[in-house]
């Protein structure tokens, strides 16, 4: 008999910039608050998964919360940290060996775009020397083919942003709360053609944590379980378009996000069509709009006429990225896959307040994207 | 003022012709950029040197208008003298999409389809007062 897995207790702590507060106690205030969220205590915690990037090892939260010996494993996957941290409790779980354990992802970067570490990446000094190793070129440019091939205007790119800012001035833990108009999107500065400042998201702070346990035992923690239904990662295959390559083939290839989501389909049991409401990656606002597609939400150039009617809005037919998305919320790169995961808890459970998506939704969609060509899906159902 | 390559084994240089330094996969005849031992199309491990085509298409391009940080950066980032610059991939008939500095950055000029070729374009000064050059493409006259 497969176990099922559940998702039993959710904390954030907020996004945006926390003077004096460290991003490793950002990611111990999410566990608690997950804690408190499931009736449980840090002694309950079979096991935990964890990561940062850019603030510290995870596991090293125990001296805070309590030196209670479970087994604490570091998470490290890029973009993907906290979906790589959730698969790995999901699968936990799943193999029988406990029964109720946490994923936590934080983080807290320096200003401005990321600063690449060639180096890490595996990538020749010259590169970053040349001017090149910029994740921000590689988001231009994909987005400019696609505009190319597909016909996507700027006022979509400009409306995507504009929703991202809408959605996040109703959420609190949100760090970009002011509404900006279409024109004021267009009109800031052109960073990487054709996406402008407000196009971009913003490398920031925050952490989320989740408790998970096995689907009979949920009833234990909370009235409102919510069921994981797959928790997917891939890498990227022969002749896909990447960030941060100095080189791609001539043969084409789809990428991760298309075959991640074909797998968490499978898995889940679903196909594109059952799902209710979906957090998409969304490091600018092209990323949005080529990520529907590639998820399989509807078809290449769909996206013009969904945007244009409005049918990605909170009231629309298919909600995308009802928390304001990485636009709005920055991007802690070892927390933002986990804060897809908390806003899809809190609109199936009912408690999204002001941006609570109408009609009960029942399904709900996580992705994220990430150097150096990684994809992290996930599906919830109540 | 004598010129240096940013990086030695990217591209040949000095030259008349600059080219780009790949590799080709033995088994396969995949084009990689730059040079490497292995072959993500094949998982083949044996590689030979291949200089590549100073002709191709423009396949997709942006233009860098702030900026980059430095470290790793070695150009200008004062932000009153900086100037925008292009970024493409550019398409090498038969061989590989390589990703390059555009010499030019003005969106009004730049189109997906059109023709490119390879040229060298000075980087920064170093403390010995070499002019530090690297590989760019230049549209076709
Ligand atoms: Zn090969």
């Amino acid at each position: 008999m497969t176990i099922e897995v559940a998702i039993v207790g959710i904390g954030m702590h907020e996004f945006g910039r926390t003077e004096g507060v460290s991003g490793m106690d950002q990611g111990v205030i999410a566990v608690r608050r997950a804690l408190a969220d499931a009736g449980v205590s840090w002694e309950d915690m079979q096991f935990a998964f964890g990561g940062s990037l850019a603030a510290g090892a995870a596991d090293t939260m125990v001296s805070l919360l309590g030196l209670t010996g479970l087994q604490f494993i570091n998470v490290a996957n890029g973009c993907a940290t906290g979906g790589s941290a959730l698969f790995s409790v999901y699968n936990t779980i799943r193999s029988g060996v406990f029964d109720l354990g946490i994923a936590v992802g934080f983080d807290k970067h320096e200003r401005g775009a990321f600063r690449v570490n060639t180096k890490g990446a595996g990538l020749g000094d010259w590169y970053g020397a040349s001017g090149l190793a910029l994740t921000t070129q590689f988001f231009g440019m994909k987005i400019n083919r696609y505009m190319h091939e597909y016909g996507i205007t700027n006022s979509s790119l400009a409306k995507v942003s504009e929703k991202a800012f809408r959605n996040g001035s109703q959420n609190p833990m949100a760090w970009r709360r002011k509404p900006i108009s279409e024109q004021e999107v267009l009109d800031s500065l052109m960073l990487s053609y054709p996406l402008t400042q407000y196009m971009f998201c913003s490398p920031g702070e925050g952490g989320v944590a989740l408790i998970l346990c096995r689907a009979d035992k949920a009833h234990l923690y909370t009235k409102t379980p919510i069921y994981l239904k797959a928790a997917v990662v891939r890498s990227r295959r022969f002749g896909s378009f990447e960030v941060l390559a100095p080189s791609i083939a001539l043969q084409h290839n789809a990428g991760p996000t298309v075959d991640g989501a074909k797998a968490a389909f499978e898995m889940a049991g679903m196909e594109p069509k059952d799902i209710d409401i979906a957090q998409l990656q969304d490091t600018e606002s092209g990323a949005e709009i080529m990520h529907m597609a590639e998820n399989g939400f509807c078809e290449h150039g769909e996206q013009e006429f969904m945007i244009q009617a409005g049918e990605t809005e909170i009231g629309g037919k298919f909600p995308v990225n009802t928390d304001g998305g990485c636009l709005a919320n920055g991007e802690p790169i070892g927390a933002s896959g986990l804060r897809q995961v908390y806003e899809n808890v809190l609109q199936l459970r009912g408690q999204a307040g002001v941006r609570q998506v109408p009609n009960n939704p029942k399904t709900a969609y996580t992705h994220v994207y990430g150097a150096p060509g990684i994809a992290g899906v996930t599906i919830l159902q109540r | 003022m004598a010129q240096v390559p940013v990086t030695e084994g990217v591209f040949t240089w000095p030259s008349e012709t600059p080219q780009l330094i790949g590799a080709r996969c033995v088994a396969c005849d995949n084009h990689m950029f730059p040079g490497q031992s292995g072959c993500p199309r094949c998982t083949g491990d044996k590689t030979e040197e291949v200089l590549l085509g100073r002709r191709g298409t423009l396949w997709t391009w942006t233009i860098q208008g702030f900026p980059p940080k430095a470290p790793p950066y070695a150009g200008d980032v004062d932000v009153k003298t900086f100037q925008a610059f292009g970024v493409g991939y550019v398409e090498l008939p038969g061989q590989v999409k390589v990703e390059a500095r555009l010499t030019v950055a003005d969106p009004e000029k730049l189109k997906i389809g059109m023709e490119m070729e390879m040229v060298i374009i000075p980087l920064t000064t170093d403390a010995d007062g070499n002019e530090v050059v690297t590989f760019a493409f230049a549209p076709v006259a």
